[in-house]
């Protein structure tokens, strides 16, 4: 008697729910929270949007040798509906040899249908591991979530737009940061809370250090407003000019990859398709031609302004406002006026 | 170092990254009919390999790609920049293969050497289709440790300590070989191929193989509905002064 009522039941409100949930009747997604320092970061807020767009459900994974806080956070967000906290010290760094396969654990413990993570550095080396064990595919650096298995995103640095429909059962995705807004922090917390099914650590590696550079300025790849250089800045000493603009407008510094290849900057400040992926309110080049390579991590900023002397540098062509004038002259003059 | 390496360096022929790529009429991919080279990150990826066979005499570069006919050119370079030895997986039309299908020819073709590879260095990700997946799936399929976008790679003996690029700066991990490595773009200067060297290389063997051969199924797991060109910016202005550019970013634009 029982089974049949809710049999007639689960008859009833099934096309209720397929009507709902268009496009994604039972999404399950399980979002990877990448977090430093007790901080979530790395596109994390980004990629639930994404994640919400799916119209199903959103399951945090919170991996690390300390997790409870940081899981405590994501549960705050908007979209979040269940939160796994994995703790152990091989989570700590986040090596993919170990967080690989929890992440197939937990496919199969909870059948999750997406997998989702930032496109960043902790992102791009886990996901593709991940996707192999499961003999999925995997779709990288998304932009668009057409459906729950249509995604769209950048190729050819980003001078062609895919549309792609991924066939396999579980879709394994990361998710460009700057195409989706971040999530915000709604609710007190108060979701359910699982700890994750031990997982197999092979322990291949070994973490050994990091030099990360420090910087009072905004995180460029979230920074709202980003100045870079480029080889016309001639040398590194010279980026003070641009530091002094960046700390009057509360901007982050960027460079293009001739200034970053010449030794004027850290590598770290890279704007371009193999640096970092930038979209802020206004970007103002310095110094730098335009080469396809860097506008292919720029050219989704609002507001793009280019100060050059070359009046036929390629630039041009994308800035909203552009100056010909000499860097040296211009950009002083410009930190004066501000 | 002491013992004699095995490295496998596979390399992908992609549209040279000078070319402006076009989408086609029929918005299905990009105008191919333009100049292709080797992807810049196997350049890096085949010096890397030939830098550790200079200090290391007896290891054996083996360079490796999965395409149509035309990736013999590809191969050619690698063995013209001094790879000893080179493998074409000759696939009818490469359009459609993907990283997880390239990842399982590669694990094939490995586990079916006598002498079996002691480390693949692959470039971080092909410029065209930017997926940054293969090297990370190939190391998942073997089962071994994966040391992505390198910027710096000390190998000793069997122990390997790479020095990554992350956001924020550089980690350094260390991992024992067998391995695999995905090269970053300050991990070297690659080297031109000298004309005696592409001379050379003419006469060094390319090992055909076919997907069948190493019982793979390529077929793509993704399917590329439309291809588009990405939304065209409004065409800017030029402003004459500071005063003008502050100007109109405050009140035009009201970014400041």
């Amino acid at each position: 008697m029982l089974t049949t009522t809710a049999a007639r039941i689960a008859l009833k409100t099934r096309p209720l729910a397929q009507r709902f949930y268009a496009t994604a009747a039972g999404a399950n997604a399980l979002l990877f929270v990448e977090h430093k320092d007790g901080a979530i970061g790395g596109a994390t807020l980004n990629a639930l949007t994404a994640a919400s767009k799916l119209g199903g459900s959103v399951t945090a994974l919170v991996a690390g040798d300390a997790p409870e806080s940081v899981a405590k956070e994501i549960a705050k967000y908007a979209g979040v509906s269940k939160v796994i906290t994995a703790s152990d010290a091989a989570y700590a760094k986040a090596l993919p040899e170990d967080v690989a396969p929890l992440l197939v654990e937990l496919q199969k413990k909870y059948n999750f249908t997406h997998l989702i993570a930032g496109h960043t550095a902790v992102g791009k080396n886990i996901m593709p591991r991940a996707a192999a064990l499961m003999d999925v595919a995997a779709v990288s650096d998304i932009t668009g979530v057409e459906g729950d298995d249509t995604f769209v995103r950048p190729i050819y640095a980003g001078n062609a737009i895919a549309t792609v429909k991924s066939k396999d059962g579980v879709k394994v995705i990361t998710v460009r940061g700057t195409a989706f807004e971040a999530a915000q922090a709604s609710g007190d917390g108060s979701v359910e809370q699982e700890a994750a099914p031990e997982a197999e650590k092979p322990a291949m590696t070994q973490w050994l250090s990091e030099e990360i550079q420090k910087s009072d300025r905004p995180d460029l790849g979230s920074a709202r407003r980003v100045i870079s250089g480029g080889r016309g800045m001639k040398n590194g000493d010279n980026f003070k000019l641009l530091y002094a603009l960046a700390d009057k407008m509360n901007a982050a510094v960027g460079a293009s990859r001739a200034a970053v290849d010449a030794g004027f900057v850290d590598n770290s400040l890279q704007v371009g398709q193999t640096g970092k992926i930038v979209a802020p309110e206004l970007y103002i080049a310095v110094g730098i031609s335009g080469a396809i390579q860097h506008l292919a991590g720029m050219k989704d900023s609002k507001v793009i302004v280019a100060i050059n002397k070359d009046a036929d540098a390629p630039i041009f062509q994308v800035a909203d406002y552009g100056l010909v004038d000499d860097l040296f002259k211009a950009v002083p003059e410009l930190t004066e006026k501000l | 170092m002491s013992k004699s390496l095995r490295i496998f360096v596979p390399v992908k022929r992609v549209i040279d990254f000078a070319v402006k790529v076009r989408v086609n009429a029929a918005k299905t991919d990009v105008d191919r009919n333009v100049k292709h080279s080797m992807n810049p990150f196997d350049e890096i990826a085949v010096e890397e390999a030939i830098r550790i066979k200079e200090k290391q005499k007896t290891t054996e570069v083996v360079a490796i790609s999965c395409g149509s006919a035309k990736a013999q050119e590809t191969l050619r370079t690698a063995l013209a920049m001094g790879a000893d030895s080179a493998v074409h997986v000759e696939v009818k039309d490469d359009s459609t293969l993907q990283p997880l299908a390239v990842a399982k020819l590669l694990k094939a073709y490995a586990e079916k050497q006598e002498k079996k590879p002691d480390l693949f260095i692959l470039g971080k990700q092909a410029i065209d289709d930017d997926s940054n997946q293969t090297g990370q799936m190939l190391a998942g399929l073997l089962k071994w440790p994966q040391t992505t976008f390198a910027s710096k790679v000390e190998i000793e003996n069997e122990s390997l300590k790479v020095t990554r690029e992350v956001d924020g700066g550089l980690e350094t991990i260390a991992t024992k070989l067998p391995a695999v490595i995905t090269t970053d773009l300050r991990l070297n200067e690659p080297r031109y191929a000298s004309l005696p060297n592409i001379m050379k290389a003419k006469k060094k063997p390319i090992v055909k193989i076919t997907p069948e051969e190493l019982g793979v199924d390529i077929s793509p797991r993704i399917e590329t509905l439309k291809v588009e060109e990405p939304a065209k910016r409004s065409g800017g202005s030029k402003v004459e002064s500071v005063d003008d550019l502050v100007n109109k970013l405050k009140s035009e634009a009201k970014v400041l």
